[in-house]
């Protein structure tokens, strides 16, 4: 009976306001955008303070050590059109493959752990237990096992994210209550459908939270990792390349390489965060 | 279009059985309350109907076929909402279109008979349920900016938009203030009317009990035998809030539960 009243609809009138629809959802896009807006003038301004006690710093210390943000940046441009570009490269591939894995392994397991009160309740001592223990002191054990490639390295990572990942996940799963489930279900998902319209969207935030805050953990533990058995890298660079050779402006500009891998990867998942968290501020519910 | 044959239920393996070869019918188009103080089983009751949770013994028809698992063809409306806080007005109205866009007509998520709608079909659907419920304009809002009647209009216009032929609802305005409450039971009624829905309300206000069910089921403290069933066929009548034969009914049923009128 509906179905007919709405076909002779005039179909003008549904594409106006379609199209409306459409207009407000970039509306909301913009309002994000305008916040970033605000955040790059924030930024802008954390950067001038952050450059004055750079050059401070620098001055008081007067060594060679420590060189002024003038004689770094156009060792870093030059480097960066080389070598170094090839270690940054190398570094980001290693983080995001760690992100890649420990996001899709963690997130179902967290999901997994959250709705099945019985799996919860067998493994949440064990997550306790080896959650806090720092990962990094593995490092010889993983270099033994999986060798000294790239695996290794980028097993580390993810494990340090695993754990980050799979506490929230699980507790975001844990938080739906069962009266949203049964809703959903009763208009006529199954499990599949609950994964795709329930889940996911629900501990999509999760995860990014869980990333922003151990992004810069992983990055640290990347730094030591590049100590050992890899000709690339930042933390190669840093420490073999440069450090170790007594070249500290090239120093420098691998430190700033890492710094700006660090920033970009927080600034990218925080908007994303804001973006997909959009209802977290909308008030209680 | 509800058949209950010998229905018992219990919770664990030895517990009371709040339902003990207990038979009920309801025919299409019929428009049922259900009362009873708290513990008496008429969630239970609903969500056995809902499919969410399987009788102990005994059978449950709907629609001529027994049940076991929720029913698409049937609606769920829930005390709080249900609704998703991660998407917005809209989104959680188009979400059962979604789910069975997903599953297509496959006669277990979604009825075989109704074809799949399309993209554009679902969107004038759900554009359509918004402004009939007059939650058009907080389409982009989320949940959680919306004030609680809004909330409940958007969980009704959710179920709605699958055109269902039957419609449970369980205490689904028992949370909102009493005016917000008296215009959704207004509206309630109005829909009654306009989809022809066989409905079954699950309350504990008297008052709402009265007005929006042509027949009323009181359930008393388990075990349930027997069904007790009061008519009240003038439900749904304008000015009925304020006739004599309701403040009668209303006694009646505070009877029936054992208050004193």
């Amino acid at each position: 009976m509906q179905r007919t009243t709405h076909a002779a609809r005039p179909e003008r009138l549904t594409a106006e306001l379609t199209t409306e629809h459409a207009a407000t959802s970039r509306d909301l896009l913009r309002q994000v955008a305008r916040g970033t807006l605000a955040r790059l003038l924030n930024l802008a301004l954390a950067l001038a303070i952050f450059l004055a006690c750079w050059i401070a710093l620098a001055a008081a210390l007067d060594r060679d050590i420590m060189p002024y943000p003038w004689q770094v940046w156009p060792v870093f441009v030059e480097q960066m059109q080389g070598d170094l570009q090839t270690h940054l490269f190398a570094s980001a591939r290693r983080v995001l493959a760690a992100i890649a894995f420990s996001v899709l392994i963690a997130t179902p397991i967290g999901m997994g752990l959250g709705q099945i009160r019985a799996l919860n309740r067998i493994f949440s001592p064990l997550i306790g237990l080896v959650h806090p223990i720092p990962k990094v002191v593995f490092l010889p054990v993983i270099l033994v096992i999986m060798g000294i490639g790239e695996r290794s390295k980028i097993f580390l990572i993810a494990l340090i994210l695993f754990f980050q990942i799979l506490v929230v996940v699980r507790d975001e799963a844990a938080s739906l209550r069962p009266e949203l489930i049964q809703s959903v279900r009763s208009l006529g998902a199954g499990r599949r459908a609950l994964f795709r319209y329930v889940y996911l969207p629900a501990s999509l935030p999760a995860v990014l939270t869980a990333l922003r805050v151990s992004v810069g953990t992983a990055i640290a533990v990347l730094f030591i990792a590049e100590q050992y058995s890899t000709r690339e890298g930042l933390g190669y660079y840093i420490v073999t390349l440069t450090w170790q050779r007594l070249r500290f402006e090239e120093m420098y500009a691998g430190i700033l390489a890492m710094s700006l891998l660090g920033l970009v990867l927080y600034l990218v998942v925080d908007f994303l965060e804001r973006v997909f968290g959009r209802w977290r501020r909308a008030g209680e519910f | 279009m509800i058949s209950i044959e010998n229905l018992t239920f219990r919770y664990g393996a030895r517990g009371v059985p709040v339902f003990q070869d207990f038979n009920w019918h309801v025919a299409p188009g019929e428009t049922w309350s259900i009362i009873g103080s708290s513990g008496c089983g008429k969630t239970t009751l609903l969500m056995l109907l809902a499919g969410l949770r399987r009788a102990t013994g005994g059978a449950i028809c709907i629609g001529g076929s027994p049940i076991s698992r929720p029913r698409p063809e049937t609606g769920l409306i829930l005390q709080d909402f249900g609704l998703m806080p991660w998407a917005t007005v809209w989104d959680n109205v188009a979400l059962g279109l979604r789910v069975r866009r997903f599953y297509g007509p496959d006669g277990k998520h979604a009825p075989r008979s109704v074809p799949p709608t399309s993209r554009g079909e679902a969107r004038q659907l759900v554009e359509r349920w918004l402004r009939r419920l007059n939650i058009y304009e907080q389409r982009n809002k989320f949940p959680g900016a919306v004030s609680g009647g809004q909330r409940q209009r958007t969980a009704i216009a959710r179920t709605l938009a699958l055109q269902p032929d039957l419609l449970l609802m369980d205490e689904p305005f028992s949370s909102l203030d009493a005016l917000t409450r008296e215009d959704l039971q207004n509206l309630i009624l109005q829909l009654q009317v306009e989809m022809s829905l066989t409905s079954v309300i699950v309350t504990h206000a008297i008052e709402e009990a009265a007005i929006l069910g042509r027949n009323i089921l009181v359930l008393c403290d388990p075990p349930n035998t027997e069904a007790v069933i009061v008519s009240n066929p003038d439900a749904g009548t304008p000015g009925y809030r304020s006739t004599r034969t309701f403040l009668d009914k209303c006694n009646e049923l505070r009877t029936l539960l054992g208050l004193s009128a």
